[in-house]
Protein backbone atom coordinates (compact mmCIF):
# COMPACT_ATOMS: atom_id res chain seq x y z
CA UNK A 1 0.00 0.00 0.00
CA UNK A 2 1.70 3.53 -1.17
CA UNK A 3 2.47 5.75 1.64
CA UNK A 4 1.78 9.41 1.04
CA UNK A 5 4.65 11.61 2.87
CA UNK A 6 4.84 15.43 4.25
CA UNK A 7 8.11 16.89 3.93
CA UNK A 8 7.51 20.32 5.68
CA UNK A 9 8.70 22.68 8.60
CA UNK A 10 6.63 25.97 8.69
CA UNK A 11 9.87 28.30 8.13
CA UNK A 12 11.91 28.87 4.92
CA UNK A 13 15.55 27.77 4.22
CA UNK A 14 15.68 25.03 7.17
CA UNK A 15 15.90 22.15 4.39
CA UNK A 16 12.82 20.97 2.88
CA UNK A 17 13.70 20.26 -0.34
CA UNK A 18 16.91 18.92 0.07
CA UNK A 19 15.30 16.69 2.65
CA UNK A 20 12.47 15.98 0.18
CA UNK A 21 15.07 14.64 -2.55
CA UNK A 22 17.89 13.20 -0.20
CA UNK A 23 14.65 10.76 1.41
CA UNK A 24 13.12 10.07 -2.09
CA UNK A 25 16.59 9.33 -3.56
CA UNK A 26 17.32 6.58 -0.81
CA UNK A 27 13.58 5.07 -0.82
CA UNK A 28 14.28 4.19 -4.16
CA UNK A 29 18.12 2.87 -3.90
CA UNK A 30 16.21 0.61 -1.20
CA UNK A 31 14.07 -0.65 -4.34
CA UNK A 32 10.82 1.33 -3.89
CA UNK A 33 8.99 3.08 -6.37
CA UNK A 34 9.08 6.51 -5.17
CA UNK A 35 7.32 9.97 -6.63
CA UNK A 36 8.72 13.29 -5.20
CA UNK A 37 6.11 16.41 -6.19
CA UNK A 38 6.74 20.00 -5.72
CA UNK A 39 3.88 22.01 -3.78
CA UNK A 40 5.83 24.89 -4.08
CA UNK A 41 3.54 27.10 -6.55
CA UNK A 42 5.70 29.63 -7.94
CA UNK A 43 8.81 29.28 -6.53
CA UNK A 44 9.69 25.69 -7.57
CA UNK A 45 13.14 24.27 -6.56
CA UNK A 46 12.85 20.16 -6.46
CA UNK A 47 13.52 20.23 -9.95
CA UNK A 48 16.77 22.22 -9.35
CA UNK A 49 17.75 20.05 -6.27
CA UNK A 50 17.23 16.80 -8.31
CA UNK A 51 19.00 17.94 -11.31
CA UNK A 52 15.62 18.03 -13.55
CA UNK A 53 15.23 21.76 -14.64
CA UNK A 54 15.74 21.04 -18.03
CA UNK A 55 13.18 18.33 -18.09
CA UNK A 56 10.43 19.74 -16.91
CA UNK A 57 7.24 20.26 -19.64
CA UNK A 58 4.02 19.66 -17.70
CA UNK A 59 3.70 20.43 -14.17
CA UNK A 60 1.42 20.01 -10.93
CA UNK A 61 -1.29 22.13 -11.71
CA UNK A 62 -1.23 20.86 -15.76
CA UNK A 63 -2.41 17.54 -14.05
CA UNK A 64 -4.62 18.66 -11.90
CA UNK A 65 -6.28 20.87 -14.25
CA UNK A 66 -6.65 18.29 -16.87
CA UNK A 67 -4.56 19.97 -19.48
CA UNK A 68 -1.71 16.75 -19.17
CA UNK A 69 -2.13 13.34 -18.41
CA UNK A 70 0.21 12.34 -14.72
CA UNK A 71 2.41 10.26 -17.26
CA UNK A 72 3.13 13.36 -19.30
CA UNK A 73 4.15 15.35 -16.34
CA UNK A 74 6.36 12.71 -14.54
CA UNK A 75 10.30 13.27 -14.96
CA UNK A 76 11.71 9.67 -14.78
CA UNK A 77 15.09 9.81 -12.71
CA UNK A 78 18.38 8.99 -14.78
CA UNK A 79 20.44 7.87 -11.79
CA UNK A 80 18.31 6.02 -9.65
CA UNK A 81 15.54 3.57 -10.95
CA UNK A 82 12.00 3.79 -9.80
CA UNK A 83 12.54 7.93 -8.98
CA UNK A 84 10.29 9.95 -10.48
CA UNK A 85 9.29 13.44 -9.97
CA UNK A 86 6.50 15.69 -10.45
CA UNK A 87 7.34 19.55 -10.60
CA UNK A 88 5.45 22.39 -9.19
CA UNK A 89 4.42 25.49 -11.54
CA UNK A 90 6.87 28.69 -11.55
CA UNK A 91 4.55 30.85 -13.40
CA UNK A 92 0.21 30.05 -12.44
CA UNK A 93 -0.99 31.13 -9.33
CA UNK A 94 -1.31 29.11 -7.00
CA UNK A 95 -4.96 29.10 -6.49
CA UNK A 96 -5.25 27.21 -9.46
CA UNK A 97 -5.01 23.62 -7.11
CA UNK A 98 -7.81 22.74 -5.77
CA UNK A 99 -8.35 20.46 -2.81
CA UNK A 100 -10.33 18.11 -4.98
CA UNK A 101 -7.72 18.19 -7.68
CA UNK A 102 -4.40 17.65 -5.62
CA UNK A 103 -6.61 14.62 -3.93
CA UNK A 104 -7.24 12.87 -7.39
CA UNK A 105 -3.63 13.44 -8.62
CA UNK A 106 -2.56 12.29 -5.26
CA UNK A 107 -5.14 9.54 -5.51
CA UNK A 108 -3.48 8.29 -9.12
CA UNK A 109 -0.05 8.71 -7.73
CA UNK A 110 -0.44 6.22 -4.86
CA UNK A 111 -2.13 3.65 -7.69
CA UNK A 112 1.47 3.90 -9.10
CA UNK A 113 3.98 4.61 -6.48
CA UNK A 114 5.37 2.92 -2.93
CA UNK A 115 5.70 6.15 -1.92
CA UNK A 116 4.58 9.63 -2.69
CA UNK A 117 6.64 12.34 -1.21
CA UNK A 118 5.20 16.22 -0.87
CA UNK A 119 7.61 18.72 -0.74
CA UNK A 120 5.66 21.73 1.20
CA UNK A 121 5.89 25.48 0.64
CA UNK A 122 7.41 27.36 3.49
CA UNK A 123 4.51 29.30 5.88
CA UNK A 124 1.59 27.76 7.28
CA UNK A 125 -1.35 29.35 4.30
CA UNK A 126 -3.21 27.14 1.78
CA UNK A 127 0.14 25.58 -0.16
CA UNK A 128 1.50 24.26 3.09
CA UNK A 129 -2.03 22.51 4.43
CA UNK A 130 -2.54 21.36 0.47
CA UNK A 131 0.92 19.50 0.90
CA UNK A 132 0.14 17.83 4.22
CA UNK A 133 -3.80 17.56 3.58
CA UNK A 134 -3.34 14.23 2.23
CA UNK A 135 -0.61 12.66 4.27
CA UNK A 136 -0.23 9.42 6.07
CA UNK A 137 2.57 10.67 8.18
CA UNK A 138 4.67 13.61 8.19
CA UNK A 139 8.47 15.30 8.60
CA UNK A 140 8.97 17.62 10.17
CA UNK A 141 12.11 19.33 9.38
CA UNK A 142 13.81 21.34 12.14
CA UNK A 143 17.07 23.24 12.83
CA UNK A 144 18.05 23.34 16.01
CA UNK A 145 17.55 27.42 16.30
CA UNK A 146 14.43 29.26 18.63
CA UNK A 147 12.48 30.70 14.82
CA UNK A 148 12.59 27.18 13.45
CA UNK A 149 11.37 25.27 16.51
CA UNK A 150 8.98 27.75 17.15
CA UNK A 151 7.56 27.25 13.60
CA UNK A 152 7.80 23.46 13.52
CA UNK A 153 5.26 23.75 16.96
CA UNK A 154 2.96 25.77 14.52
CA UNK A 155 3.11 23.33 11.79
CA UNK A 156 3.06 20.10 14.08
CA UNK A 157 -0.63 21.98 15.30
CA UNK A 158 -2.07 22.27 12.06
CA UNK A 159 -1.08 18.32 11.46
CA UNK A 160 -2.87 17.51 13.78
CA UNK A 161 -5.92 19.69 12.77
CA UNK A 162 -6.27 20.19 8.77
CA UNK A 163 -4.99 17.01 7.75
CA UNK A 164 -7.32 14.45 6.33
CA UNK A 165 -6.13 11.75 8.35
CA UNK A 166 -6.82 14.36 11.99
CA UNK A 167 -10.62 15.30 10.60
CA UNK A 168 -10.94 11.68 10.56
CA UNK A 169 -10.61 11.29 14.11
CA UNK A 170 -6.69 9.09 13.24
CA UNK A 171 -3.91 9.61 14.65
CA UNK A 172 -1.52 11.96 12.24
CA UNK A 173 1.69 9.66 12.73
CA UNK A 174 4.87 12.72 12.70
CA UNK A 175 9.24 12.47 12.90
CA UNK A 176 11.21 15.64 13.75
CA UNK A 177 14.26 15.46 11.50
CA UNK A 178 16.79 18.00 12.76
CA UNK A 179 19.17 19.47 10.03
CA UNK A 180 22.46 21.33 10.23
CA UNK A 181 23.32 20.23 13.31
CA UNK A 182 26.52 21.03 14.89
CA UNK A 183 27.26 18.71 17.95
CA UNK A 184 30.62 20.96 18.62
CA UNK A 185 28.37 24.06 18.83
CA UNK A 186 25.47 21.80 21.07
CA UNK A 187 28.48 20.57 23.82
CA UNK A 188 29.32 24.39 23.78
CA UNK A 189 26.29 25.33 24.83
CA UNK A 190 25.87 27.39 21.62
CA UNK A 191 23.16 26.04 20.14
CA UNK A 192 20.08 24.10 21.07
CA UNK A 193 21.10 20.48 21.81
CA UNK A 194 18.77 17.16 20.28
CA UNK A 195 16.84 16.71 23.59
CA UNK A 196 15.88 20.31 24.03
CA UNK A 197 14.00 20.54 21.04
CA UNK A 198 12.71 16.68 21.22
CA UNK A 199 11.79 18.09 24.82
CA UNK A 200 9.59 21.33 23.37
CA UNK A 201 8.18 19.68 20.50
CA UNK A 202 7.26 16.42 21.51
CA UNK A 203 7.54 14.41 18.13
CA UNK A 204 9.82 11.41 17.87
CA UNK A 205 13.46 11.81 16.33
CA UNK A 206 13.63 10.54 12.89
CA UNK A 207 16.87 11.43 12.32
CA UNK A 208 20.14 14.08 12.78
CA UNK A 209 21.55 15.84 10.00
CA UNK A 210 24.88 17.60 10.78
CA UNK A 211 25.89 20.74 8.84
CA UNK A 212 28.10 20.03 6.03
CA UNK A 213 29.41 20.72 2.85
CA UNK A 214 28.29 17.82 1.10
CA UNK A 215 24.32 19.01 1.20
CA UNK A 216 25.65 22.32 -0.87
CA UNK A 217 27.67 20.23 -2.98
CA UNK A 218 25.00 17.91 -3.90
CA UNK A 219 22.30 21.04 -4.49
CA UNK A 220 25.15 22.57 -6.85
CA UNK A 221 25.11 19.68 -8.98
CA UNK A 222 21.62 18.68 -8.97
CA UNK A 223 21.96 15.75 -7.12
CA UNK A 224 20.18 14.32 -4.22
CA UNK A 225 22.76 13.89 -1.30
CA UNK A 226 21.89 10.41 -0.95
CA UNK A 227 22.44 9.63 -4.41
CA UNK A 228 26.03 11.99 -4.79
CA UNK A 229 28.08 10.91 -1.30
CA UNK A 230 25.97 7.90 0.33
CA UNK A 231 29.09 7.30 2.54
CA UNK A 232 28.70 11.11 3.77
CA UNK A 233 27.77 11.84 7.55
CA UNK A 234 24.73 13.80 5.74
CA UNK A 235 23.69 10.59 3.11
CA UNK A 236 23.66 8.23 5.77
CA UNK A 237 22.01 10.12 8.10
CA UNK A 238 19.26 10.43 5.36
CA UNK A 239 19.65 6.95 4.58
CA UNK A 240 18.88 6.26 8.29
CA UNK A 241 15.96 8.26 8.53
CA UNK A 242 14.84 6.77 4.89
CA UNK A 243 14.77 2.95 6.77
CA UNK A 244 13.27 3.81 9.42
CA UNK A 245 10.34 5.46 7.81
CA UNK A 246 10.13 2.36 6.65
CA UNK A 247 10.00 0.45 9.37
CA UNK A 248 13.53 -0.81 10.19
CA UNK A 249 14.57 -0.25 13.40
CA UNK A 250 18.15 1.86 13.40
CA UNK A 251 19.98 3.00 16.27
CA UNK A 252 20.17 6.53 16.20
CA UNK A 253 23.54 8.03 15.58
CA UNK A 254 24.23 12.09 16.15
CA UNK A 255 26.96 12.98 13.77
CA UNK A 256 30.01 13.98 15.65
CA UNK A 257 28.65 12.41 18.92
CA UNK A 258 31.81 11.58 21.52
CA UNK A 259 30.78 8.14 22.29
CA UNK A 260 31.23 6.98 25.68
CA UNK A 261 31.76 2.79 26.63
CA UNK A 262 28.04 2.80 27.83
CA UNK A 263 26.28 4.52 24.64
CA UNK A 264 28.64 2.28 22.70
CA UNK A 265 27.31 -0.96 24.27
CA UNK A 266 23.77 -0.31 24.82
CA UNK A 267 23.10 2.37 22.02
CA UNK A 268 21.71 5.89 21.90
CA UNK A 269 17.29 5.92 22.82
CA UNK A 270 16.17 9.15 21.45
CA UNK A 271 12.68 9.88 21.55
CA UNK B 1 30.91 45.78 35.12
CA UNK B 2 30.61 45.47 39.01
CA UNK B 3 32.81 42.98 40.69
CA UNK B 4 29.70 40.15 40.93
CA UNK B 5 28.69 40.47 37.70
CA UNK B 6 32.49 39.33 36.83
CA UNK B 7 32.29 35.88 39.06
CA UNK B 8 28.80 35.47 38.04
CA UNK B 9 28.80 33.10 35.03
CA UNK B 10 26.73 33.53 31.91
CA UNK B 11 23.92 31.55 31.20
CA UNK B 12 24.95 29.68 27.61
CA UNK B 13 22.80 31.28 24.72
CA UNK B 14 21.55 27.24 23.80
CA UNK B 15 19.94 27.21 27.43
CA UNK B 16 18.48 30.99 26.97
CA UNK B 17 17.33 29.83 24.07
CA UNK B 18 15.46 26.62 25.26
CA UNK B 19 13.69 28.86 28.42
CA UNK B 20 12.44 31.11 25.96
CA UNK B 21 11.07 29.00 23.61
CA UNK B 22 9.21 26.32 26.44
CA UNK B 23 7.52 30.48 27.82
CA UNK B 24 6.46 31.17 24.40
CA UNK B 25 4.83 28.01 23.04
CA UNK B 26 3.03 27.43 26.16
CA UNK B 27 1.01 30.45 25.48
CA UNK B 28 1.54 29.68 22.00
CA UNK B 29 -0.76 26.11 22.15
CA UNK B 30 -3.39 27.49 24.13
CA UNK B 31 -6.51 24.98 25.60
CA UNK B 32 -6.07 21.17 24.25
CA UNK B 33 -3.28 21.62 22.35
CA UNK B 34 -4.73 24.04 19.89
CA UNK B 35 -1.87 26.06 18.65
CA UNK B 36 -4.47 28.49 16.71
CA UNK B 37 -6.89 29.37 19.36
CA UNK B 38 -4.71 31.97 21.12
CA UNK B 39 -4.19 33.23 18.04
CA UNK B 40 -7.44 33.45 16.78
CA UNK B 41 -8.59 34.69 20.19
CA UNK B 42 -6.09 37.64 19.97
CA UNK B 43 -7.53 38.25 16.16
CA UNK B 44 -11.00 38.30 17.75
CA UNK B 45 -10.21 40.87 20.55
CA UNK B 46 -8.26 43.14 18.97
CA UNK B 47 -10.75 43.37 15.91
CA UNK B 48 -13.86 44.12 18.76
CA UNK B 49 -12.02 46.07 20.81
CA UNK B 50 -10.63 48.05 17.68
CA UNK B 51 -13.82 49.00 16.36
CA UNK B 52 -14.48 50.98 19.46
CA UNK B 53 -10.88 52.33 21.00
CA UNK B 54 -7.83 52.90 18.74
CA UNK B 55 -5.67 49.84 20.01
CA UNK B 56 -1.90 49.21 19.38
CA UNK B 57 -1.67 45.59 18.90
CA UNK B 58 1.20 45.05 20.97
CA UNK B 59 -0.50 46.56 24.02
CA UNK B 60 -2.84 43.57 23.97
CA UNK B 61 -1.45 40.89 25.64
CA UNK B 62 -3.49 37.33 26.53
CA UNK B 63 -2.37 33.93 28.53
CA UNK B 64 -4.38 31.27 29.07
CA UNK B 65 -3.54 29.52 31.96
CA UNK B 66 -4.85 25.32 32.65
CA UNK B 67 -5.83 24.24 35.80
CA UNK B 68 -7.09 21.03 37.34
CA UNK B 69 -10.54 22.54 38.16
CA UNK B 70 -10.15 25.54 36.10
CA UNK B 71 -8.78 27.40 33.13
CA UNK B 72 -8.60 31.15 32.89
CA UNK B 73 -7.73 33.38 30.36
CA UNK B 74 -6.35 36.53 30.57
CA UNK B 75 -6.83 39.46 28.80
CA UNK B 76 -5.09 43.02 29.16
CA UNK B 77 -5.62 45.47 26.92
CA UNK B 78 -4.08 49.12 27.55
CA UNK B 79 -6.09 51.48 25.81
CA UNK B 80 -5.13 55.32 25.41
CA UNK B 81 -5.51 57.80 28.44
CA UNK B 82 -8.81 59.69 28.66
CA UNK B 83 -8.01 62.80 26.85
CA UNK B 84 -7.04 60.66 23.70
CA UNK B 85 -10.16 58.49 24.14
CA UNK B 86 -12.15 58.45 20.40
CA UNK B 87 -15.28 56.84 19.88
CA UNK B 88 -14.98 55.43 16.39
CA UNK B 89 -17.64 53.00 15.90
Amino acid sequence: MAKVLVVTSGKGGVGKTTTTAALGGALAQMGNKVAVVDFDVGLRNLDLIMGAERRVVYDLINVVQGDAKLSQALIRDKRIDGLFLLPASQTRDKDALTDEGVERVIGELKAQFDWVICDSPAGIERGATLAMRNADVAVVVTNPEVSSVRDSDRIIGLLDAKTKKAEAGERMEKHLLITRYDQARAERGEMLKIDDVLEILSVPLIGVVPESEEVLRASNVGTPVTILSPQSAPGRAYQDAARRLAGEVIQMVIPGERRGLMTRLFGRRAA
Amino acid sequence: MNVFGFFRKRQPAASVARDRLQVLLSHERGIDGDPNLILALRESILKAIGQHVEIEPDKVRIAMRRGEQLSTLEVEVEIPGKTNLSSAA
